[in-house]
């Protein structure tokens, strides 16, 4: 994979450049068909209906009512599942339908479809359903001493005996968030004339729900294509299936068309979350200042079935630590089951929870050493050369920790307190807060994870490059959720082959390998880097074939003469490339969770201002700085948007976003009772970036989209704590929590 | 019940039911799916419409109230090919990435700027504060419209 070839020639809109979106105009204007804006001629609407219990048997489900209902054309339960019962992305243990247990609120009975969304809910509410309650597992401590659990990871590293001087040790508590994306979990099934189906439909990952649904269906995979359609954010939320197999079930059955939507409410059960976690840490250093020795016990609530629990708390386990060198380490994460709702993938997958954990530590380490927190972070900060503190995994990539907190410790800090407007104060426009009573807060945290897959997974992303006589076509499967993928691979292509036109396709799972998920940071290297070997590839093969020097739109070049129409390399080649691409192996973890688990990793570091009401525990987040690793800056406003939404989620964690499960029971399944934060809310950001090209990856590029939604919780809460001269240990933070008054330890 | 109303410039008329919402009637009767259902709560805005030249969230105006009124929709905002000067600046500032909720953004913006065209940036993180994105954070979305506030002031182009 070659990173420092320089580009053929210098082009308009290629690496390095602001490009627009080539799906930014439909979008403002309204055309930009999402997976909810679907619709065909004949289309019946589906509908779930889903337990009112968290844990219940069902001893009486009859549909022949629903059936009589007037417009409805199916209803289906467990037993009308052809193929596998159950799905799932890493263990298929979900069922389809619920087969007689049900082992979370909102889980899936049964399905209908009408011919219309209000028919299609008269179904439901026609459904004959019993349940017989039973007691639900909702406390992870009580689950992992029962043993119920989805993956233990012990790391031991180093000498177990070893002591430091200095000791602090911390309990921390990360609440339950939701991705949010604005998108609802949508899609249209097709049923085509020979007993297999076209799904349209918003996800991460077309080909591992391609894989669920035909073994649920029990379809060869050539009767099934499903087709990425306009996706309205993702962050984790569409990894795994939702509706997709229902809406196979729903078209088959009937022989027409059927669209689900979700509303709100649906969707906040009809996606996993980002996992709730209790963390205990103890460090210790010596009176200088460096860490001798981190043991930490990770308690993180899994919910009701597996998703991608286990590779989450693979993450937060080896990267339990941070960003620094330590000898000697002893981790036991825990991922256990429970009656909760389940969670899987979010932004920043595991190494969130455990960042506000570790940097939480590390403050108060500082404080305990009478030392500054930037200065304990530096003395300890991890670079290439080092061994992961957990994993022992030497670091080959640049890893510019100590550089990132220099960086950052020079950015400018915010200006004093301006009351012009209340919308900077922290009761807003509300008009609460005075503005004696404002305390203001600055605060650190930095933070380290894996990019792509790791833990020896065979990770691959297969890319077409084509040329026609317009252009060239880039073909992918990879999901372009929002992320900017789209641009980026038409800047990569335009860059490498010094052609202008350039459209990427994004095609069905029956017109290409899978390109992996859009999620892990993974895509700009994986597809990125697929579409930049593929292109390389082919300008040599037409340089070569043509005995050419360049090639641009006109076509193929020699001694300044064109040699070869692009036309005419359309029609004779070479004019195609198809490659699958993988990144350099990784390897599972010893029983000590040793081993060179990870291929890539990059750092970042914020930093918060707040300002704090401290008589109504009330924040305005002023602004956060931040400097990232990104290995090179391949489109900067793509890039800074990605800062800045990650950022954004990570203040909202920090803030207000948490889904309040009692019993079981989500109870606030909707954008009135679940924040989310707003312009109201938003702080300034500046970024900087370190450009120091990764191991692999187009022109040297990391992934970028997780890091800036990992460090930013951690910053806000130091901030907080800052202002408040008390450290608080639990995210978000409540304004109860702020004045003191929180009625529980937590 | 029938509901005939303006919407875009053109006169519509369709049969609606009781429980309908404007979005509802937009989205799935009058073939308009511009206007996006994130919340149907009036959380969000991304169902965001003028109505007789109030901003409002169409999910919850019901669609019989609408009756012998005047909407317009994101659709209604582009003069043929034209982009309407918030959406030009809502691309060349990256404040696009998964665009669910642009629309409203955009209905929003355009409203806003109708009324003022050059509103200060707190004019504008006001007037945005019912529109969620979850793409952004925003930034984008500011200094796109700051730069439009800023060229009106000048009389130019951003």
């Amino acid at each position: 994979m070659t990173t420092t070839a320089p580009p053929q020639t210098t082009i308009r809109h290629g690496i390095g450049e602001s490009v627009r979106r080539p799906d930014g105009v439909p979008k403002v204007t309204g055309n930009f068909a999402f997976s909810s804006d679907l619709s065909a001629t004949g289309m019946l609407w589906g509908a779930t209906l889903r337990s009112p219990y968290p844990h219940a048997e069902i001893t009486k489900l009859d549909t022949a009512p629903a059936l009589a209902v007037p417009g409805v054309a199916a209803v289906m339960t467990w037993e009308d599942v052809p193929g596998r019962k159950t799905y799932g992305l890493e263990v298929a243990d979900q069922p389809v339908l619920s087969d007689g247990r049900v082992c979370y609120w909102g889980e899936p009975v049964a399905i209908a479809a009408a011919e219309t969304p209000e028919d299609a809910r008269a179904a439901l509410a026609a459904i004959v359903v019993e349940y017989d309650e039973l007691e639900p597992l909702t406390d992870a401590e009580e689950a992992a001493a029962a043993g119920e659990t989805f993956r233990t990871i012990t790391v031991r590293r180093g000498d177990r005996d070893v002591a430091g001087a200095v000791v602090v040790e911390g309990e921390y508590v990360v609440g339950m968030q939701d991705q949010a994306p604005l998108g609802p979990e949508s899609g249209l099934a097709i049923p085509d004339d020979q007993g297999g189906v076209d799904l349209y439909v918003a996800t991460q990952w077309s080909h591992t729900d391609h894989a669920q649904i035909i073994a649920s269906l029990d379809k060869s995979p050539d009767e099934v294509r499903v087709h990425l359609s306009g996706i309205g954010g993702a962050f984790g939320a569409r990894e795994d299936v939702s509706l997709q197999i229902h809406l196979c079930l729903l078209a088959l059955r009937t022989g027409r068309p059927v669209k689900m939507v979700y509303d709100r409410s649906e969707s906040f059960v009809g996606h996993v979350h980002r996992h709730p976690a209790k963390l205990w840490y103890r460090h210790e250093a010596t009176e200088d200042g460096d860490l001798v020795k981190v043991t930490a016990r990770l308690l993180f609530d899994g919910g009701a079935y597996t998703s991608s629990s286990p590779a989450v708390i693979g993450n937060a386990t080896y990267f339990a630590v941070g960003p620094y060198r330590c000898d000697n380490v002893s981790v036991d994460g825990i991922m256990v089951r429970t009656n909760n709702p389940p969670c899987g993938a979010m932004r920043g997958f595991g190494a969130v929870q455990a960042c506000f954990g570790h940097e939480s530590q590390m403050d108060k380490l500082a404080a305990a050493l009478g030392m500054d927190p930037l200065d304990l972070r530096q003395r300890n900060a991890l670079g290439t050369g080092d061994h992961m503190p957990t994993t022992g995994q030497l670091v080959e990539t640049p890893l510019p920790t100590a550089r990132m907190i220099d960086e950052l410790r020079a950015m400018p800090g915010a200006p004093e307190l301006s009351a012009e407007h209340p919308l900077h104060l922290p009761g807003g426009t509300g008009l609460t807060t005075d503005p004696a009573h404002i305390t203001r807060g600055v605060g650190y945290a930095i933070s380290i994870k894996n990019l792509a897959f790791s833990e020896g997974f065979d990770d691959y992303t297969e890319v077409r490059v084509v040329i026609d006589a317009a252009g060239v076509e880039v073909h992918t499967a990879a999901a372009e959720v929002g992320q900017g993928l789209v641009t980026l691979c038409q800047q990569i292509a335009r860059t490498v082959l010094g052609i202008e036109n350039i459209v990427v396709r994004f095609d069905d799972t029956s017109l290409i390998g899978s390109a992996g998920s859009t999620s892990a940071s993974r895509q700009t290297q994986m597809t990125g880097g697929a579409v930049e070997a593929a292109s390389r590839a082919l300008l040599a093969d037409i340089l070569d074939a043509y005995r050419a020097d360049r090639l641009d739109d006109a076509g193929a070049w020699h001694n300044g003469e064109l040699v070869a129409s692009l036309e005419h390399i359309a029609d004779h080649g070479p004019n195609e490339r198809h490659i699958r691409f993988r990144h350099p192996p990784t390897e599972t973890a010893d029983e000590n969770g040793q081993g060179r688990l990870h291929v890539d990793f990059a750092v970042a570091g914020h930093r918060a201002t707040v300002d704090v009401d401290r008589e109504l525990g009330l924040v305005r987040v002023v602004r956060i700085d931040t400097v990232q690793d990104v290995g090179k800056v391949l489109n900067p406003a793509a890039l800074v948007g990605q800062v800045e939404g990650g950022v954004m989620q990570g203040v909202g964690l920090g803030m207000m976003e948490e889904l309040i499960i009692e019993d079981g029971i989500i109870k606030n399944p909707n954008f009135t009772d679940y924040l989310l934060p707003t312009f109201a809310d938003a702080p300034e950001v500046h970024a900087r970036f370190i450009e120091e090209p990764s191991i692999f990856g187009p022109f040297g590029a990391k992934g970028a989209g997780e890091p800036p939604a990992i460090s930013s919780t951690a910053a806000v809460a130091a901030a907080i704590s800052n202002a408040i001269e008390r450290r608080i240990a639990r995210v978000p933070i409540r304004p109860d929590d702020i004045i003191g008054i929180t009625p529980k330890s937590f | 019940m029938r509901i005939t109303f303006q919407v875009n410039g053109e006169e519509r008329s369709t049969d609606v039911h009781g429980a309908e919402s404007l979005l509802d009637v937009l989205r799935d009767r009058l073939a308009l799916p511009g206007s996006k259902n994130a919340c149907e709560q009036g959380e969000c805005g991304s169902c965001s419409v003028v109505l007789d030249g109030e901003l409002v969230c169409s999910c919850l105006v019901m669609a019989v109230d609408a009756d012998s009124s005047t909407v317009t929709t994101v659709e209604g905002l582009t003069d043929g090919d034209h982009l309407h000067p918030v959406q030009e600046v809502m691309l060349d500032a990256g404040g696009v990435q998964c665009g669910f909720c642009t629309p409203g953004f955009v209905v929003a913006a355009a409203h806003l700027f109708a009324a003022d065209p050059t509103p200060s940036d707190d004019d504008i993180m006001e007037a945005l504060a019912g529109n969620v994105c979850r793409c952004t954070g925003y930034g984008s979305i500011l200094r796109g419209l700051s730069a439009l506030a800023e060229a009106n002031r000048h009389g130019g182009e951003p």
